[in-house]
């Protein structure tokens, strides 16, 4: 009896108790609707139609037409991840502090989020298509900005920077302000300030936007689709699995390049987090306040 | 920076937030090497004047002069003062050294001389052996010594301290007052320090400002704040707990006669006085005398232990509630009634009105 409620108390101490339990349905509910289809998807990929189980891959990688999508993909996602990573700093610099107006500038720059990719894409063919506003007021010949990979990519930047510009919002707010203080006091003028101070601390914080930001552009498709050229420049990975799969009806083929499209992802993903896994990462308040 | 200048001037400083006057008129010469003292409760201005002096606050008006250069227009990062934050404002992704080298970088000195005069600011506040450490690996009292090294290090013509010392427990607390004052003595570096806390204060500074609601009370040495409070505001917060609300009733020169709520005492008094004016006498607990025989009945109501001295609180009949200090040896005990008396040099009399 003293031997069990010792050995309750110690995994307690390592939270393990009955609250754990609560943890039940929501694991389910991973299991269910994440783990499973996520490892029947992988096991699909080994089985292909034909040939032993590597063929399908073997397939992908063979075949230039479906091969170069991961780099067509990537041509759209690293830019306009970096882009979204990069305008988001000045901005949300500017605006760190307390100002009059501040909730209406920042429901402005997030809209364009609540909006959905269909409405956002409508809205560049009307504004750069080549009747559209914006070449109409542009003197000479009609600039093409649709329908392309510019298409695309403006449409990435508009849903994307939101997000990243939120994401290093918060993570600027989470800067101690008496540092940046303290550096000026010490003689540094405001672009050192930023570089030497507050870039640093804010560094981990911009790998992980940019993370984020990029599996959100490399897993593009309606846009891709509307406002790119879904058959030529921008035939991005995910259009070539739906092809697979609903064009063809090779389900095997389908979940192989949805691997192969996730392993992608968690490759960049890796690059990025080495990278920040070198920078300093503690507190970034200035003391004990 | 620190090329010898004679005096820093503030005149006429103010600064307001919205409608409401945080600092008003605050005029103040600090003369090289002094080692300034802004003192007052939480809201009292001394802060914002910290803040303006840095830089880090602009005017409303009035402004900043090193002899005749005037500073109040400057940017911070150019005003060349150095300041000690009150939570402390380490950059937490340097090393200490990196910390102190920080503001000598700002200076594009030479490496070499960078590193010198960081090593000798690591050596005057001891902490070799943890130069190499992030700020989060130190304790509060190995923190506040590298922001006062990052300050110092630049030989800065006016070092700013705010409230430096409120973060520690009090024996650190002590051991870094003292760590203050030696540095001050011989670095000889122009200080200006804010605290509320009057003992600090006085143990630190050559001359202390005492400030309430923005408005500047008295500007003097530690002795003439200590014994000689310009009015009963700055009596109260240089520790005189005692303020009785009374009347005047003679004033002939060098004393007047109080009385009122069954009491009839004796002061100094302070300022203009007339017979029938409404008065605050103002006597430290320590002032306070118990005696035998004569003097105002009491009965004691609460003893506070405090080693070789006892803090009595008493009541008069009339329900005057007295602070009093009593060796002891000689056991007060809740209950037991006891006489006092007043020195009359010690009791400050004031006028009610200020």
């Amino acid at each position: 009896m003293r031997h069990s409620t010792a050995l309750r108390h110690r995994l307690a101490e390592r939270g393990i108790d009955r609250q754990l339990l609560l943890l039940v349905p929501a694991a389910a509910f991973v299991v269910l609707l994440f783990v499973y289809p996520f490892l029947y998807g992988v096991g699909l990929s080994f089985q292909p139609e034909r040939g032993g189980p590597f063929s399908a891959y073997r397939e992908f990688f063979a075949d230039a037409y479906q091969r170069d999508t991961i780099l067509t993909t990537l041509r759209l996602a690293l830019p306009a991840a970096l882009l979204n990573v990069v305008a988001s700093v000045p901005i949300a610099y500017r605006m760190r502090g307390r100002f009059r107006g501040k909730r209406l500038l920042t429901t402005l720059l997030v809209v364009p989020v609540t909006l959905g990719t269909v409405l956002t894409a409508q809205g560049l063919l009307n504004f750069l298509g080549p009747t559209g506003w914006f070449n109409r007021i542009l003197p000479g010949d009609p600039v093409r900005l649709t329908n392309n990979y510019w298409g695309v990519f403006f449409s990435l930047v508009i849903t994307g920077f939101p997000f990243a510009f939120l994401l290093v919002l918060s993570y600027l707010s989470g800067i101690d302000p008496t540092l940046e203080r303290a550096a000026a006091t010490l003689g540094a003028g405001s672009w050192q300030r930023f570089r030497r101070i507050t870039l640093p601390l804010l560094a981990p914080g911009l790998a992980t936007t940019f993370c984020l930001t990029f599996v959100l552009a490399f897993s593009v498709f309606p846009s891709a689709v509307l406002v790119g050229d879904p058959a030529g420049s921008t035939r991005v990975i995910s259009i070539a699995a739906y092809e697979e799969a609903y064009v063809r009806y090779d389900y095997p083929m389908a979940a192989t390049i949805a691997v192969i499209m996730g392993a992608v992802e968690l490759l960049v993903i890796a690059a990025v987090l080495g990278w920040r896994s070198l920078l300093y990462t503690g507190s970034t308040a200035g003391g004990k306040g | 920076m620190t090329e010898g200048f004679a005096e820093l001037r503030l005149d006429g400083v103010s600064r307001s937030f919205g409608g409401h006057e945080a600092l008003a008129d605050l005029t103040l010469t600090i003369r090289r090497g002094e080692f300034i003292a802004l003192l007052g409760p939480s809201g009292c201005g001394k802060s914002t004047a910290l803040n303006c002096l840095a830089g880090l606050l602009p005017l409303t008006r009035g402004g900043i002069w090193l002899d005749d250069r005037r500073l109040d227009t400057l940017p911070p990062e150019r005003r060349g003062f150095g300041m000690v934050f009150q939570n402390y404002a380490l950059f937490p992704h340097m090393s200490v050294r990196g910390n102190v080298a920080f503001g000598l970088q700002m200076r594009h000195l030479s490496r070499a001389e960078v590193r010198r005069r960081t090593d000798e600011a690591i050596r005057l506040v001891r902490l070799e052996e943890h130069a190499a450490k992030l700020p989060g690996q130190l304790s509060g009292g190995q923190q506040q010594r590298v922001a006062i090294a990052r300050a110092v290090v630049l030989e800065p013509s006016l070092v700013l301290m705010d409230e430096p010392l409120s973060n520690l427990d009090a024996k650190l607390r002590l051991e870094m007052r003292t760590e203050i004052r030696r540095l001050h003595q011989s670095l000889g570096l122009t200080t200006v320090y804010v605290t509320h806390d009057q003992e600090e204060a006085l143990s630190l500074a050559d001359r202390l400002v005492l400030l309430r609601d923005g408005r500047t009370q008295q500007v003097g040495t530690p002795e003439e704040l200590h014994g000689r409070p310009a009015n009963w505001h700055v009596a109260d917060f240089m520790g005189y707990r005692n303020l009785l609300r009374l009347r005047a009733a003679t004033v002939t020169g060098a004393e007047a006669g109080v009385e009122g709520d069954g009491l009839r005492l004796t002061g100094t008094p302070v300022g203009v006085i007339q017979p029938g004016d409404p008065v605050v006498a103002a006597v430290r607990p320590e002032d306070v005398r118990i005696a035998e025989g004569a003097g105002v009945p009491a009965t004691v109501e609460v003893v506070e232990y405090h080693g070789r001295e006892v803090a009595v609180e008493a009541r008069t009949a009339e329900g005057v509630r007295l602070y009093l200090r009593d060796a002891a040896a000689t056991r007060p005990a809740p209950g037991d009634k006891v006489q006092f008396t007043v020195d009359p040099a010690r009791l400050l009399v004031f006028p009610a009105s200020t």
